[in-house]
């Protein structure tokens, strides 16, 4: 029997077609795109190719908007770092407590070099409220950065309104939208987004590629200064192949994306239900209503998310969990914490985050496998009791 | 994930001594739902022998927490109180063969687990200081709050302050920035600057002569920076002077090391009582080499001679 892959928010595995686009580009084709010959020359037509591919994914009204970094991270960090070098005056970020750590590290960081950042707070269901967020956009503040959707919950923010309103206040906006790319519809031409970062590992192409989507006209500064790839916006000779490859996994995701709001969607909630159904004690986190087609988030109470996977792990299936007992902290994820999910719940939260190679069969044997994974924990917690669940709390730890 | 020993994994899959002792007259609970794990360890406790007789876990935790839970509860069966006390957190992971560092904490839940319910047999009352503080360093498993007390108490100003009263900072120094932020935060409250080291120090071992110790022997200036090239003697001194500074950290264990001959970049040694058949004798020896790397500002090269290559150079 197969091993069940269902972590592609993580990373996604390279589609066939993908890796057979951009083996050439080893080989014969290895021409430096920058060079005058016509090894070079036809690399950079291929570069182009891969460009306006990327174009249409995004929507976007040029092709020169494209500029190739290395990472979701490095086009983060870009954005950020250079709204605020473009415009030394401004010392104020908004981004909101969900963010990836790519966002909320740097901005911590930036807090300590005396900048102030506004993190937005989120409710239960990880939903902003925008009249908060209005009030803090004024002219002192250098970007406003919010994701498209969360990586763990799957919820989806309503980006595009909150463009206008930064653009309304004549303020910078950037999306990181490496969950969202290849998933939801993208069309940055009709939008007030200038900046938007994506992952090509998380839509089928190979990790180490990404993209950061720069609106014509937006005042910038390159992170990385040095030749003139990418018009001098960032410096570095192009990692070719996998520009090669990003370019048709984004031709590849345009494809696929009525079937992944579609069937893969239909796949993800068979499971959710399918769970819910058959453990008792566990509850969906997020906004169900307006999330990623793929991604389910789970929390199970009493029982911590790294056993769980170890668990699970054990039967061939692959998930995740948003317990951050896996980086060595013992905290829940930040994102659990910022929704208020209970502590009695958010350490035993699992993400499934299916792809379009996902099959039914699948989302069975996972369904099959579950609830008695979480059955064996709970028989060895010492929560997991009839006086806790009754509300009377028998375990009294010394320090609680 | 994590890379666990086949012994934690076995300990995971398969626990040992799960669920709670039915009739136990000792109870230890360690941890809580908002630290992210807890502990709750039941003894049958013999009250004419104080033997322990059986010993059952409930845990709520990761991984190697039920993993070292299980080790504890096996490793206590049988023992009396005042033997089962002498185990401590590192038997619990040496048991594991070893956990990850950002997992040690898991052995510490045990070992207070044990503690707390020895407590409870004797109805005594423990007084438990545990705080839960961000980890900072993960290869020693120090939290924010230790560090920012051992600052505090001792007036600490450098990270490498911080690593020789914690061992914070010793290892990967993934952590230095985070210490280097709480230096800073303390410091500042106190009204003072913190001020960097500008590079990096070389980390040399402790009783390790430094290069400017020769300085004063020799009335030479060896700026650490530009090593100046050593004559054959002042090598050779300053060889025999890092061996004196570690040797009696090995004598203290019932163990010696002798230098036998510097043969340019190899230097021969034997090793003597306990060294011999200690299997940690891997380590002093990478330990010794890297002193005397630090020392010398060179690259060489240790070496142990057996008895019967001792006899042959003898005879040369
Ligand atoms: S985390 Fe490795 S030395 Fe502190």
């Amino acid at each position: 029997m197969n091993d069940i892959y269902m972590d592609n928010n993580a990373t996604t595995m390279v589609a066939p077609e993908v890796l057979e686009c951009m083996l050439p580009f080893f080989c014969e084709q290895y021409g430096n795109a920058s060079s005058m010959h016509s090894f070079g020359n036809k690399v950079g037509m291929a570069l182009r190719e891969a460009r306006q591919q990327l174009q249409t994914l995004l929507g976007a009204e040029h092709d020169s908007e494209v500029i190739f970094t290395s990472c979701g991270t490095e086009s983060d960090s870009t954005a950020i770092l250079s709204a605020l070098r473009a415009q030394p005056d401004r010392k104020e970020i908004i981004t909101t407590e969900v963010e990836h750590p790519a966002i909320l590290n740097l901005c911590n960081n930036l807090e300590l070099q005396g900048y102030t950042v506004h993190y937005l707070k989120v409710d239960k269901q990880g939903c902003l409220d925008l009249k908060a967020y209005k009030s803090l956009l004024s002219e002192r503040v250098a970007l406003v950065s919010v994701m498209w959707a969360n990586n763990e919950t799957g919820n989806v923010y309503p980006v595009e309104t909150m463009a206008a309103m930064a653009e309304a206040a004549n303020v910078m906006f950037h999306t990181d939208a490496v969950q969202a790319a290849g998933k939801l519809p993208i069309n940055l031409a009709n939008s007030s987004i200038h900046m938007l970062s994506l992952s090509g590992h998380k839509l089928h192409a190979p990790k180490g590629i990404g993209v950061l989507y720069l609106k014509r006209g937006t005042r910038f500064r390159p992170l990385l200064r040095g030749g003139h790839q990418e018009r001098g916006r960032r410096a570095g000779t192009e990692n070719t192949a996998s520009i090669v490859a990003l370019g048709k996994a984004a031709e590849l995701a345009l494809a696929h994306m009525a079937y992944e709001n579609s069937v893969v969607s239909k796949l993800r909630d068979k499971l959710e239900q399918g769970i819910l159904q058959a453990v008792p004690n566990c509850f969906v986190t997020g906004n169900t209503l307006k999330r990623l087609p793929n991604t389910t988030s789970i929390a199970f109470e009493f029982i911590e998310g790294e056993a769980l996977l170890l668990l699970l792990n054990k039967q061939g299936i692959a998930a995740s969990s948003g317990s951050a007992c896996t980086s060595g902290s013992l905290e829940p994820s930040h994102v659990m914490k910022a929704m208020g999910i209970p502590l009695t719940a958010a350490h035993g939260t699992l993400r499934f985050s299916l792809s379009r190679y996902n099959t039914e069969e699948e989302v069975d044997r996972v369904i099959a496998a579950v609830p008695g994974i979480v059955q064996r924990l709970r028989s060895l917690s010492p929560y997991w009791s009839e006086g806790v669940q009754s509300g009377d709390a028998e375990f009294a730890p010394i320090y609680a | 994930m994590w890379e666990y020993s086949e012994k934690v994994k076995q300990h995971f899959f398969d626990p040992k001594n799960a669920g709670a002792v039915v009739d136990a007259n000792a109870v230890g609970d360690v941890g809580s739902l908002s630290c992210g794990d807890a502990l709750r360890l039941t003894l049958k406790v013999n009250p004419e022998s104080e033997r322990i007789d059986e010993a059952g876990f409930q845990t709520f935790g990761c991984g190697s927490a039920i993993a070292s839970s299980s080790a504890l509860t096996e490793l206590i069966k049988g023992l009396t109180l005042d033997e089962a006390l002498k185990i401590d957190n590192q038997d619990i992971a040496d048991f594991l063969d070893g956990l990850p560092p950002e997992k040690m904490h898991c052995s510490v839940m045990g070992q207070e687990a044990l503690e707390a319910a020895v407590a409870n047999y004797r109805g005594e009352e423990i007084v438990d200081d545990h705080e839960e503080g961000a980890l900072i360093c993960k290869c020693f498993a120090v939290d924010d709050i230790k560090v920012r007390e051992t600052v505090r108490k001792h007036q600490l100003s450098s990270v490498e302050d911080v690593t020789n009263y914690t061992k914070a900072g010793g290892a990967c120094s993934s952590c230095h920035e985070a210490i280097e932020h709480i230096l800073e935060e303390e410091l500042s409250a106190l009204g003072q600057a913190f001020k960097p080291a500008p590079i990096a120090k070389r980390k040399a071992a402790a009783n390790v002569v430094q290069i400017q110790d020769m300085q004063v022997e020799t009335g030479e200036s060896y700026a650490p920076k530009k090593k100046a090239k050593l004559s054959n003697l002042q090598r050779m001194k300053l060889v025999e002077k890092t061996l004196e500074g570690i040797r009696p950290t090995l004598q203290r264990d019932h163990g010696d090391v002798e230098l036998i001959e510097i043969d340019g970049k190899h230097i021969n040694v034997s090793l003597k009582g306990a060294c011999t058949s200690c299997q940690l004798a891997d380590d002093t020896l990478s330990g010794l080499q890297k002193a005397l790397i630090d020392a010398l500002g060179e690259l060489v090269e240790l070496h142990v001679l057996s008895e019967k290559q001792q006899h042959n150079l003898g005879g040369l």
